[in-house]
């Protein structure tokens, strides 16, 4: 039978709306994403085969030379280099403390008595504010003349004396420990001030899967004996998977990321001893010798591949779960 | 639940659960309070070594207004709003339309777009620093407010989208279908049906973004110079060098720049912390 209604004639546009739309709602977002994201990776990439100051000359064009892969080869040789590859280790490995210490507070506080809700949104109060004002608290902490770490060391090993004309001063056993222009311990000293707001971070994100678990099972699992450690381990933990999962990808994205701290506390200092990619490459690539956009960028494209292995395993984990929507 | 509820416990237990609450909480805010102690103290105190007694005089009013007056603090913290608000309007409303038309339409791109935007948004921020620093430059907006807002807000787009998408998804679809069926526009649909139902996720990201923006510092060094478009966490450093042991300044600046996240976070809880938790586990 034919439709007694004349057909409506309709746009190209309007019949392929469907298929049109999204790009539209996407192109906006895409667009400048594009320009200050993901251009920049390659033109990051491409750049560390220059040797470039960043500067033009006066028709425009730029003064990068080509150098092929000279910039890596001198990294081989760069001490500093390693040296920040070794500490960005250390990072990964100690920033991961922050992982079962945020679920040790979590279980702590996972409780229902009279202001408890006060006092886990003060627990998290680290992670709010700026990791430069945790930077700057953490050097005042670990200063030796006048911070907390030096006012402790000389209740225990100093004592007062009164020279002739009537000064006082302060004679100690040993000197006060100077944390931060120590080669040795500086790094960790930066990781203790990282790891304040870190753990606070997983903390919630375990207090929040703690909610989620379920009850039925518990109870379950209370009947049949099941307390304390092994509770822990057979049931919650399981339950906790995805919040262990988030906590780890935050906590290694964010020791790769450090940045702020290293840059407040000690500058890369002393002697270069707590650099690491991230520092050394801003301090290759800005610094007040001279800019080495090609060297830095050499640095930054190393430590993007470091993190591409991180990103790639979580798209792969992101892509499991979208299949089996 | 678990633990233990401690209601259940001896009440041996109950008690010394109720004690060690603050005694913990005093120790995990140990830093906060002592800067906040030394923030108060008037300098007198700094120069005898008092940093830990108890303060000779409480100079809570004078020491912030010393920090106002006499350094650019207040220029920094205004640079700071002005910074911050409107990387929050731009990067939220692109995420809403992105995060709708990867979630919504089914078309062969939508998967790969959305890992692009979350790969994006993982990647160090030194691959992408002599491009953007180049590119600010040579279009006049390097030290400037405008420069730091475009740049944050196309690098917060990747994680917004992650987050409206993946909060889209979840919405009934048969919604959207049975609108379709009637002959309402795809506009009209976003605007009209989606738009008021993702209400929740524009708060959790406003404060979410809020707080990443404001205590960026990297950005700040990297594609600001001089006093007129630094950002308060910059600024802090620059104040850190003036009041060269001046603890009670330095401590009462760096207690302001932390002031606007706090309150944001006390006000916002709730949203908060279902950003964080990239909304993936609801409650």
């Amino acid at each position: 039978m034919k439709s007694v209604v004349p057909p409506v004639r309709r746009s190209w546009l309007h019949q392929h709306r469907v298929a049109i739309a999204p790009w539209l709602f996407v192109a906006p977002a895409l667009l400048f994403f594009s320009v200050y994201v993901i251009m920049p990776i390659f033109q990051s990439i491409a750049i560390s085969f220059y040797e470039w100051n960043g500067l033009y000359n006066a028709e425009g064009e730029s003064t990068a030379t080509w150098v092929g892969t000279q910039n890596y080869v001198k990294l081989l040789d760069d001490d500093r280099f390693f040296v920040s590859l070794k500490n960005n280790l250390i990072w990964l490995v100690f920033y991961m403390l922050a992982v079962p210490v945020g679920l040790a507070i979590a279980l702590f506080l996972n409780q229902t008595v009279t202001g408890i809700r006060v006092y886990k949104s003060l627990f998290f109060f680290p992670f709010v504010i700026s990791q430069v004002v945790v930077g700057l608290i953490f050097g005042w902490f670990y200063n030796p003349d006048f911070g907390v770490i030096g006012s402790l060391w000389k209740a225990a090993y100093c004592e007062e004396v009164i020279n002739i004309v009537g000064n006082v001063s302060t004679r100690c056993a040993k000197s006060p420990p100077d944390i931060l222009a120590d080669e040795t311990w500086a790094t960790y000293g930066i990781i203790v001030a990282g790891l304040w707001p870190q753990i606070a971070y997983c903390m919630i994100l375990y207090l929040t899967g703690l909610n989620n678990v379920s009850s039925d099972q518990i109870e379950a699992a209370r009947l049949d004996g099941a307390r304390g450690w092994r509770m822990l381990r057979h049931v919650i933990l399981p339950q906790l998977a995805p919040a262990t999962f988030l906590a780890i990808v935050v906590t290694v994205i964010g020791a790769l990321r450090s940045f702020d701290m290293i840059a407040i506390m000690t500058r890369g200092g002393p002697y270069g001893s707590t650099n690491v990619l991230a520092y050394y490459m801003y301090e290759a690539a800005i610094s007040e010798y001279g800019d080495r956009y090609g060297y830095g960028s050499a640095i930054a494209t190393v430590l993007f591949l470091i993190m591409l292995v991180y990103i790639s395993y979580f798209l792969w984990r992101m892509y499991q779960d979208e299949k089996g929507r | 639940m678990f633990p233990t509820p401690i209601q259940h416990a001896s009440k041996t237990r109950q008690r010394l659960y109720t004690v060690a609450l603050p005694v913990v909480l005093f120790l995990w805010l140990l830093p906060l309070l002592a800067i906040f102690m030394t923030s108060i103290r008037p300098a007198l105190d700094i120069n005898s070594g008092n940093l830990f007694g108890w303060p000779s005089s409480f100079d809570l009013i004078d020491n912030y207004v010393a920090v106002f007056t006499q350094s650019e603090a207040l220029r920094y913290f205004w640079n700071s709003v002005k910074v911050t608000v409107p990387t929050v309007i731009i990067s939220v409303s692109l995420a809403c339309l992105a995060g709708y038309g990867l979630a919504i339409y089914r078309f062969k791109l939508a998967l790969p777009l959305f890992f692009l935007f979350i790969a994006g948004n993982f990647v160090p921020f030194q691959i992408l620093m002599v491009p953007v620093r180049d590119l600010s430059v040579r279009t006049g907006l390097y030290d400037t407010v405008t420069g730091l807002v475009l740049f944050h807000a196309a690098f917060q787009t990747g994680f917004c989208t992650l987050f409206m998408r993946n909060f889209i998804r979840d919405l009934p679809r048969e919604l959207i279908e049975s609108a379709r069926i009637e002959g309402v526009g795809e506009l009209r649909i976003f605007w009209f049906l989606v738009l008021p139902l993702v209400r929740p996720a524009i708060a959790a990201l406003s404060v979410l973004i809020f707080t990443f923006i404001w205590n960026d510092f990297f950005w700040a060094t990297v594609l600001t110079q001089g006093e007129s478009s630094k950002p308060i966490t910059a600024g802090i450093r620059a104040l850190n060098g003036q009041f060269v042991s001046q603890w009670h300044l330095v401590s009462a600046a760096s207690l302001m720049a932390a002031v606007p996240p706090i309150l944001i976070f006390f006000a916002m809880q709730k949203h908060f912390i279902a950003g964080l938790t990239l909304g993936a586990t609801k409650g």
